[in-house]
């Protein structure tokens, strides 16, 4: 009898979960807090050899904290940027979790956003509670299928997704720019390229307009936050989860195991593709109002920054997602300011994401902010 | 030249590594360092050969006190390590990797390559290492590249070679060939630290022994009165059983049928050629060969992986030649894979994701589309432990455990369903000997209960050992057949048809 509670003891111990460990906090938070500040000090030194003064280069720190956060009109700027870069980043975190560096995310955007809003002008008498969810849907639909495609040929060929997801983002640069011009799409009585508007019952409705009509904040922020949690159920409770990451940190093992990659590779594509299209139904149906050539700003580029910062992680990529957001909303700040050119947040955001992929030079750079490691502990690369 | 450790520690954060280690080593004399994974050899070797500095206690070369600042400093006072997972440059020749950061160069720094064929040539003829200095290395087997490497520290003028492992990747004729070479260095004058967990190749080649354990020196052998028994009780700590425990032999029916079986490469090749025979339930059938042989794409084939060519493959009388891993799995056949780490386990995945690795879409782990995760949990840790497998947590990554351990997790996630038929490939390879009997016991288990067992091993012991039958693949086909239940157990026979003469 007492074996019997012995062996239960036993077991019972190797069920519990030690506490996070003091590197997992040092990966997890320090470095990334380190490298922001190492990124906006050099972005300070920047400016300095280009010529600008130090008061102005203070004014433009203080316009870019105000910017960002320094009021509600600021906050609702963060938020509004930081949306679509937390979508799609959420969408190629999956990809990376799978071991498919998906560099295909602006092109999906720009489908999937096309996508919603010739739902959304093609069905104007729907009512709102129908049009709305259908084009969200018609966005990631279609973001998923055009991920799809580097899918399949990666599952079928072997064709390498990197390669072929920037094939098929300059495809759909040329596709929207085409289609835009197009009859049924161009908007009535235009000579230029752009879509006709998106009926006011297909829009993600402004949630602050009733405080200030000059408040974008949109309802897509409610997706946002829905989608941060599902895709955490998604890769780290769910079935198709467990593929996902065991497909991409070992495929041979998981292959070993029975899971049949091709499938998941055209999956978590698809589903990569379906948060991208997400991420661009978001902007024409909560900011745009219709698509015109390169609607997306390259948030599909920069969502892979996000997504790298957040470390594939969703509750990392949205807050990734903020500081991105931020930045940008800061960014534009600094510009009527300071009159520093937005350009330096884009040689922030490239700094940042240099220390982050490269966590020993931070610890380099920061001796005393980390334990010492034992020669046994090198095993970050 | 003599080497002498005295009080060498060295700790990594609260672990010690290594506390107070004494050891000679002397020139004309190999000696052998016997000790399990963990127990600190390598550790002990890096500080030796220049990699780690020791925390306490020195280093005295002929007596004098050194320090080793790197492993320049080493190399340059005459000790050359010989690693177990070799640095050769693939596409270079053997005399470029020889010369490779000491190049002999004429003026304005030109290579000098027939100087170092020379050079190369001459210490082939010295210690009899027979290797042509213009192969490339990557068309060379293993066990000359292993020469490549012997030849370079040779080059590099060390009077004291550490050999880390050096037979792990040799096959049995290249393990004759190997002890040939290093007994013509220690004739030489050269001093040899032979490190292994091997007892019965120490035994063979080393002049005497020290024994590690826990980051001790726990005793000292001497090769010609200790026996196999008495070593491995110094290694592991507690007595060990060498002899595999079986029950009575009482085969059934056959649960795996192969007829005319022939698989393809990746490059088009006839790897597996028309391979037929039985496995009947409670029957181990164990596969003999030098690696790559055929085994790895038989198994693949055996277990879904690849599709063959053309024949027949049965599972308990069903035609199973096109199932998918998936299927098989689900029919009961157990596959413990022949590389643990490239495809058992997933290093960055914790010790319960990889218990149900293939299993997880199971109703008992899940609901719907979701890991039923505390489900997965009791399960995991109930086995881990009945396993054995040593972690602090089912929630440690798989990468942190020990290779044992790491094998243990795979055999416990194969074993620990209602199974039919097991085929374990390499199930052993680089185990210390408690999880080695560990292993053997499980799968004698797995056979005692009536399944069909298929082992494949390059280790002519295990397979002489464990088998009821042996097969013996050369070149793809069965060119031998032994049965091991009559009684005659000729390894030399086998060793032979192994090697590819017609028994």
């Amino acid at each position: 009898m007492t074996d019997r509670v012995n062996i239960n003891e036993e077991i019972q111990k190797l069920m519990v979960r030690s506490v996070r460990g003091r590197s997992e906090f040092e990966d997890l938070v320090v470095v990334p807090v380190f490298a922001v500040i190492v990124a906006l000090f050099l972005g300070a030194l920047t400016m300095l050899a280009t010529g600008v003064d130090l008061p102005t280069i203070g004014r433009s720190f203080v316009a870019l904290a105000v910017g960002s956060v320094g009021s509600l009109n600021a906050i609702s700027e963060t938020l509004t940027a930081a949306a679509p870069l937390t979508l799609a980043g959420l969408g190629l975190a999956i990809g990376f979790r799978t071991g498919l560096f998906n560099i295909g995310a602006e092109g999906q955007l720009l489908m999937g956003g096309l996508a919603a809003v010739i739902f959304g002008f093609s069905f104007p008498n729907l009512p709102f509670l129908v049009l709305m969810p259908m084009c969200l849907v018609a966005g990631a639909l279609v973001g998923a299928l055009y991920a799809a495609i580097a899918g399949f040929l990666k599952a079928t060929t072997g064709a390498h997704e990197v390669i072929s997801t920037i094939m098929l983002n300059l495809i759909s640069f040329r596709l929207l720019d085409y289609m835009l011009r197009l009859d049924w799409i161009q908007k009535e009585g235009r000579a230029d390229p752009i879509s006709k508007s998106v009926p006011d019952n297909a829009e993600l409705p402004r949630l602050l307009e009733f405080l200030d009509p000059n408040l974008r904040l949109h309802a897509g922020i409610f997706l946002v936050i829905a989608a941060v949690f599902f895709v955490h159920w998604l890769l780290f409770k769910s079935k198709i989860g467990f593929e996902f990451r065991a497909s991409g940190e070992n495929p041979d093992a998981a292959r070993y195991a029975g899971i049949r990659s091709s499938l998941i590779i055209v999956a978590a594509m698809a589903t990569a593709g379906a948060f991208a299209g997400l991420a661009g139904a978001n902007q024409v149906l909560g900011v745009l109002d219709r698509a015109s050539p390169g609607f997306s700003a390259a948030i599909g580029f920069d969502a892979i920054a996000v997504a790298l910062l957040g470390r594939s992680h969703p509750y990392g990529v949205a807050l990734a997602g903020l500081l991105f957001g931020a930045l940008e909303a800061g960014g534009r700040q600094m510009q009527v300011d300071a009159g520093v050119s937005i350009d330096l947040i884009g040689i922030i955001q490239a700094l940042i994401i240099v220390f982050i992929a490269a966590p020993l030079l931070v610890r380099a750079i920061f001796p005393w902010g980390f334990r010492k490691q034992g020669s046994n502990g090198g095993g970050e690369a | 030249m003599d080497v002498e450790l005295r009080g060498l520690t060295k700790r990594f954060g609260k672990v010690v590594a290594n506390n107070g280690v004494n050891l000679k080593i002397r020139g004309g004399e190999v000696l052998g360092l016997l000790g399990e994974n963990g127990a600190g050899k390598s550790t002990m070797m890096n500080m030796l050969s220049g990699l780690y500095s020791p925390d306490e206690g020195e280093i005295l070369i002929d007596g004098k006190p050194v320090v080793f600042e790197g492993p320049g400093d080493a190399i340059a006072a005459g000790i050359g390590m010989v690693h177990q997972h070799f640095m050769l440059v693939p596409v270079f020749t053997v005399a470029e990797n020889v010369v490779l950061g000491v190049e002999p160069t004429k003026a304005l720094d030109y290579l000098d390559l027939n100087a170092a064929r020379r050079q190369v040539r001459e210490i082939e003829e010295t210690y009899g290492l027979e290797v042509d200095p213009d192969d490339l290395i990557e068309n060379l087997p293993v066990g000359i590249q292993q020469r490549v490497e012997i030849i370079k520290v040779l080059f590099r003028s060390a009077d004291v070679l550490i050999l880390d492992e050096p037979t792990a990747v040799l096959t049995p004729q290249e393990v004759e060939d190997f002890f040939k070479i290093v007994r013509a260095l220690r004739d030489a004058g050269k001093a040899l630290v032979f490190i292994t967990h091997k007892l019965g190749e120490i035994l063979e080649i080393a002049d005497r022994i020290s024994v590690l354990r826990a980051g001790q020196i726990v005793g000292e052998g001497d090769p010609k009165t200790s026996s196999p028994a008495e070593l491995a009780e110094m290694m592991v700590g507690r007595p060990v059983n060498f002899a595999v425990q079986k029950t009575a032999f009482a085969p059934g029916a056959p649960v795996l049928s192969v007829q005319n079986l022939s698989v393809l490469n990746e490059a088009d090749e006839r790897v597996v050629d028309r391979v037929s025979f039985d496995v009947q339930s409670g029957e181990v059938v164990g596969i003999a060969g030098v690696q790559g042989n055929g085994q790895s794409e038989l198994i693949e084939a055996l277990t879904g992986l690849r599709t063959s060519a053309s024949g027949t493959v049965a599972f308990e009388g069903r035609d199973v030649t096109r199932a998918s891993p998936r299927d098989l799995h689900a029919m009961g056949v157990a596959h413990i894979p022949e590389d643990r780490l490239r495809s058992g386990i997933i290093t960055s995945f914790t010790v319960a994701e990889n218990m149900v690795l293939d299993s997880y879409y199971d109703d008992r782990f899940s609901n719907g589309p979701q890991v039923d995760w505390p489900a997965v949990n009791q399960w995991a840790a109930k086995y881990a432990h009945e396993f054995d497998v040593r972690t602090p947590s089912i929630f440690q990554l798989a990468g942190n455990l020990s290779g044992g351990n790491q094998q243990k997790l795979v055999v416990a996630r194969e074993l620990s369903r209602d199974t039919k038929l097991v085929i374990a490939s390499q199930p052993t390879r680089g185990l210390d000997v408690g999880s080695i009997e560990y292993i053997h016991s499980r799968l004698m288990a797995a056979r005692a209960e009536g399944d069909g067992v298929l082992i494949v091993s390059s280790e002519l012991d295990e397979i002489m050992g464990l088998s009821d039958r042996i097969l013996v693949m050369f070149k793809g086909r069965i060119v031998a057949e032994f049965d091991a239940t009559s009684g005659v157990r000729d390894r030399a026979r086998v060793g032979l048809a192994m090697a590819g003469e017609a028994a």
